[in-house]
């Protein structure tokens, strides 16, 4: 089941690379999708098919306008850091903890702090996640956690746990 | 739409500074990562430009092979093989 | 209409394009350097690619430019925290005037306890 939705995924996508119905183009396209499941199916990543619920794509919109928000943002926040000739950064390494237990809800959880305002993933080992930010505000690992970690926590946990 | 390729170029020639100055190996590292991506925005103005498709199936190609360039480069940087 | 979109939307990637760029050259370390240029390029050019879109119609190039975006907004941040995960393992300090490094404090601890 899992592996006959993938292959439809891939089908779609070459579909839409293409954009015509002729059916050697189409042939073309099982061939390649069927080879490419065959032969790669099993590094998938597994939680990616309990987005297709309709409650957790519910969310996952929500997700997504929450996170356009941000990174719209973000980009404002760094132009002005920028632009200014005094340039008001003050950098730093922070460590902050998260509660997400799968490897997908993490994953999009390090590139959405990516891209909101001021931070920026180092790297992500167990549930510790080591941040880049480029003005501290705080000093306390909890204050921390929460202006960075709180604003995608709870969303992702609904869409992806 | 010709001002449009003349900014980009610009944009190009602020990274390719840092390309050629950048003290460290990582900043030349940062600053060819973001020349895929703006190589991609070029090929996105040419397509408007020509009317042409084609130009978007560049754009395409040239981000996937600027992304897995700049994974090679950065397990590089970190010493290890690209097995790990 | 749409191409006034279109046009509104390529102006204000363009922008953001040349405040990153601009950002590459100007701040003080690469960490710095990657926090401004990986954002402000990669929404710049999903905005110029989200222009083609409303310049050409849902077409063979919009379908294309779509799917580009959506690629460009995995790959980009992973490619950054691949980058910033090398240059520090490395051995790259950060700036002189930054406030703790955290990482490298928690690494100098495990190298102790490892010896």
């Amino acid at each position: 089941m899992k592996r006959f939705v993938h292959f439809l995924l891939l089908v779609g996508i070459w579909l839409l690379f293409t954009w015509s119905l002729q059916w050697q183009e189409v042939l073309v396209g099982v061939v390649v999708a069927l080879l490419a499941e065959l032969l790669l199916g099993n590094i998938f990543p597994v939680g990616a098919i309990k987005v297709l619920n309709p409650v957790r794509f519910f969310w996952l919109i929500v997700y997504g306008v929450v996170f356009t928000w941000y990174v719209i943002k973000a980009n404002f926040d760094v132009a002005y850091r920028v632009i200014n000739i005094y340039m008001p950064i003050n950098p730093g390494i922070v460590k902050v903890r998260t509660k997400l237990k799968s490897d997908m809800a993490r994953t999009f959880l390090a590139n959405s702090i990516t891209l909101t305002p001021g931070t920026l993933t180092v790297d992500l080992i167990e549930d510790k996640l080591y941040v880049h930010w480029i003005n501290i505000t705080s000093e306390d690992q909890k204050e921390e956690t929460e202006i960075i970690v709180k604003r995608f926590e709870n969303l992702l946990e609904r869409v992806f746990e | 739409m010709n001002v449009f390729i003349g900014l980009l170029i610009l944009c190009i020639v602020m990274c390719l500074y840092r390309v050629g100055k950048g003290p460290t190996a990582p900043d030349r590292t940062v600053a060819i990562d973001i020349l895929g991506t703006l190589v991609v925005g070029m090929c996105a103005i040419f397509t408007i430009i020509t009317g042409k498709d084609f130009y978007m199936n560049i754009g395409i190609s040239w981000a996937l092979l600027s992304f897995i360039g700049t994974i090679a480069l950065a397990k590089y940087l970190e010493g290890k093989g690209f097995d790990e | 209409m749409s191409n006034t979109i279109g046009l509104i939307l390529l102006i204000v990637g363009i922008s953001f394009d040349l405040v990153g760029t601009l950002g590459l050259v100007r701040l003080p370390d690469i960490y710095n350097r990657l926090q401004a240029a990986t954002k402000c390029v990669t929404l710049g050019t999903c905005m110029i690619l989200l222009g083609v879109v409303f310049y050409t119609g849902f077409n063979s190039s919009g379908v294309k430019a779509l799917l580009c975006i959506w690629f460009i907004l995995i790959s980009s941040p992973t490619g950054a925290h691949a980058i910033a995960r090398g240059a520090h393992r490395s051995g790259i300090r950060l700036w002189e005037q930054s406030k703790m490094d955290k990482y490298a404090d928690d690494r100098e601890g495990e190298a102790i306890k490892q010896e």
